[in-house]
């Protein structure tokens, strides 16, 4: 089986052309960022609005209730829907996509919520104490405080499109997923486990990024860097209390 | 502490009491198949693939079964021929309903005989040893490359050998398995010199949509397939039988062949593509349920015991 | 509904068999997180370790897991114990994490009140620290047990029978109650299995509930 894995890996006629691993690669990446894209575009401002105003909270258990929907039935529901309807690619681009974007949206809106949330009231009332309006404490105070727990959202959310962008495959979309369908319907499982270790890399690349960006994003004052690292060496940077965690937790495919 | 062991002990004993009771007659075993009287010898589990007419078929075979008082059930939407092979050589399933020209493709690629008592008698030859074949039936159903009617006005189609020089332009919509198969795409080159511009992997109801809404130019459709004269597609002559002979078929475990050899040729004998083609319509177009056309079929013909 | 009234028993049992499906693995994940859980906070170099293997295992793709594991486990190809184990994986990715950070968010001064009192090893995990965590083990069940039962629909691309099938057949057929049926059958497990946790959860947490006036 690893022989026969490590045979298709080596197999020149693997990296080459439009059923090649670079473009199939380039492809799943060009889903997942449109996917962040589309969902953070509804789940970040919704997020600042509620977790600001503190209003429509049910707005959050609603979108929470959204990961309850299988993927699989929605994609399949939104292609039979929004397929005839549209040209060529399209067809098979926009119902996933859309799907989707729609179930990211769930982590993002938990951990923009959640962020605002748990930011430090004391921070909050000394902002609106030296004078800041609304809008100026939720950017220049709030959200800062809450870039934590954002990217803790953003890279759960991550890792669920790359993981059920997969699945899309059997829809007719492309990306990494084709290797695992298409190798299940042909019973050539050595390209089967060789598309799902390349979503698994693929995977643990993007969240190392992602934990990267963050470090680089975070204020120093809140991982505790600045303080001389008095802190857990644990993975505590940043998070808030780990019994707080109705939030970000992940769904996979 | 006594509160606490006993709920515990009251959530993990509910969530395995519903899954318990939920799961009804054993999960481990087939599908949506009927109970039935015990008979002779143990159970039977026939599976299907993931198209209709297979599902189709192996409601056929459990009813036929049945009302031999056959204790069968079925095992359906079981992905590809290479996938439920394995099925059949480890057990889980003990009889099939496949194609002989598809058969005797998959263990002798190289095979080329059209003539449908050839490739019967090939199949025999090559299928392993732990399986067998019982007698086919007049039914048969193929591959078949569609086009719409404005593709053929356009390039004026009528036969595969037509798409020779106009293929390069277009995409095939098929399912996954056909980029590979013999009888695939490696046959039209081979056959008819027809290399398309793009391939289309998709499923089931994709490759009818792909072809209707212009994702692909030519589909490869099963010919019982209703959708094709539901959607007015113009069926391509397959003038050198690169599809070959496909008639219906039972494969079955060697050492289970005895037990079902009767109830399934009884079927074989009335078996016709008309046939087929109806109930498809029936199940397809006018959603009726697989098991009761089954049931239908074999009422009308003095199969249901 | 016409299709759901004239189907309802073909609906019920393959509910049945999806919540054999997705529930078995719960109990067996959330029993095999335990210990691991307690290696990660016990031991702080074990933590990472536990975090990554576990993300790592979470990020092989589903539909790849349940083909691969007749391979790995020897069983049968059409084996539903296939996506039984895979599903144990995902709930034990999910949880060991959980499971130690809801441990590491016990108190100390309750940890060595608990020692002082008498409670050792064992003991004191079942009895004291536990207990304590359950909120934030079950907020960590109730994701897991929703997202099993979403992920255990895609066992229909592998033929294993579950509330899937009314997905692929009704696409295939373009039967659109039966799409929804099965859209919605799934929700409402999903919603049901998140219910039955939060209770089991309240009943288990009776100090969360007193009105106050308790010490």
């Amino acid at each position: 089986m690893i022989g026969s894995l490590l045979a298709w890996f080596t197999d020149p006629a693997n990296w080459s052309g439009d059923d090649g691993i670079p473009y199939r690669l380039w492809q799943h990446l060009w889903y997942t960022a449109v996917t962040m894209l589309v969902a953070a575009l509804v789940a970040v401002p919704l997020g600042l609005w509620v977790g600001h105003t503190g209003r429509a909270r049910w707005l959050v258990s609603l979108a929470n209730s959204v990961r309850a929907v299988p993927t699989l039935g929605l994609l399949l529901a939104a292609s039979l829907w929004l397929g005839p309807k549209l040209p060529g690619d399209l067809a098979y681009v926009v119902p996933s996509i859309g799907v989707l974007a729609i179930l990211a949206v769930p982590p993002l809106l938990a951990g923009t919520y959640g962020g605002i949330g748990a930011v430090d009231p004391s921070a909050r009332d000394a902002a609106y104490g030296v004078g800041m309006r609304g809008r100026q404490v939720l950017w220049q105070v709030e959200v800062p405080n809450a870039l934590p727990l954002m990217m803790s959202g953003v890279r759960s959310a991550v890792l669920q499109v790359v993981a059920t962008a997969t699945i899309a495959a059997y829809l007719g979309l492309g990306g990494l997923g084709r290797f695992i369908i298409d190798g299940i319907k042909l019973g050539d499982y050595a390209e089967a486990a060789g598309g799902a270790l390349l979503v698994a890399l693929l995977a643990i690349g993007l969240e190392g990024l992602l934990a990267f960006v963050q470090r680089r994003v975070v204020s120093p004052g809140l991982t505790g860097r600045a303080v001389g690292g008095s802190r857990n060496d644990d993975e505590r940077e940043g998070r808030e209390d780990p019994a707080d965690a109705t939030v970000d937790l992940r769904t996979p495919a | 502490m006594k509160r606490t062991t006993s709920a515990v002990a009251l959530v993990a004993a509910s969530i395995l009491g519903l899954t318990a009771c939920g799961g009804g007659d054993d999960p481990l075993a087939g599908d949506t198949g009927s109970e039935s009287a015990s008979g002779g010898g143990g159970a039977i589990v026939v599976g299907g693939a993931d198209f209709s007419e297979s599902t189709l078929l192996a409601e056929i075979y459990a009813g036929a079964l049945q009302a031999q008082g056959i204790d069968a059930s079925t095992k359906l939407n079981i992905g590809s021929r290479e996938v439920y092979l394995r099925a059949l050589q480890d057990d889980s399933v003990q009889v099939f309903p496949e194609y002989t020209g598809a058969l005797a493709l998959f263990y002798d690629d190289s095979y080329d005989g059209t003539d449908a008592d050839e490739v019967y008698a090939h199949v025999q030859e090559v299928i392993p040893d732990d399986l067998t074949v019982l007698e086919k039936s007049a039914a048969e159903d193929n591959d078949s490359l569609n086009v719409t009617q404005e593709t053929a006005d356009e390039y004026s189609l009528t036969t595969i050998e037509d798409l020779q020089s106009v293929a390069g332009d277009l995409t095939l919509a098929a399912p996954p398995e056909f980029k590979e198969r013999p009888q695939g795409i490696p046959g039209l080159e081979e056959e008819y010199g027809v290399t398309f511009g793009s391939f289309r992997p998709l499923s089931g109801q994709a490759i009818v949509q792909a072809l209707a809404n212009g994702q692909a130019e030519v589909a490869n459709i099963f010919s019982t397939d209703p959708s094709i004269a539901e959607n007015g597609f113009v069926t391509l002559e397959d003038t050198k039988k690169l599809f070959g002979s496909q008639n219906i078929v039972p494969l079955v475990r060697a050492d289970r062949a005895d037990e079902v050899k009767d109830a399934l040729n009884a079927v074989s004998a009335v078996l016709t593509t008309e046939a087929i083609a109806d109930m498809l319509k029936q199940t397809d177009i006018e959603k009726k349920d697989p098991q009761e056309v089954a049931q239908q079929f074999l009422s009308d013909n003095g199969l249901d015991g | 509904m016409d299709w759901l009234s004239s189907h309802w028993d073909e609906v019920v049992q393959l509910a049945g068999d999806h919540l054999y499906l997705a529930g078995i693995p719960l109990v067996v994940g959330l029993v095999l997180s335990v210990p691991l859980g307690w290696m990660a906070k016990r031991w702080s170099r074990a933590y990472p370790v536990v975090v990554t293997t576990t993300g790592l295992l979470y990020t092989i793709p589903s539909l790849a897991l349940f083909v691969v594991m007749p391979l790995i486990l020897g069983t049968q190809i059409l084996d539903p114990i296939n996506v039984i184990v895979a599903m144990s994986i995902y709930t034990i990715a999910l949880l060991a994490r959980t499971v130690a950070d809801g441990l590491k968010a016990v108190p100390d001064h309750v940890e060595q009140a608990a020692t002082a009192m008498g409670y050792r090893g064992l003991r004191r995990l079942v009895g004291v620290e536990l207990p304590l965590a359950v909120p934030v083990i079950s907020a960590g069940l109730r994701v897991a047990a929703v997202s099993n039962v979403s992920i255990v629909s895609v066992a229909s691309i592998v033929g294993v029978a579950q509330l899937g099938n009314l997905l692929i057949d009704g696409f295939n057929r373009v039967i659109w109650g039966e799409l929804i049926t099965g859209i919605v059958a799934t929700v409402l497990l999903a919603l049901a299995l998140d219910a039955l946790i939060v209770l089991g959860s309240r009943m288990l947490t009776p100090w969360q509930r007193a009105a106050g006036g308790h010490p």
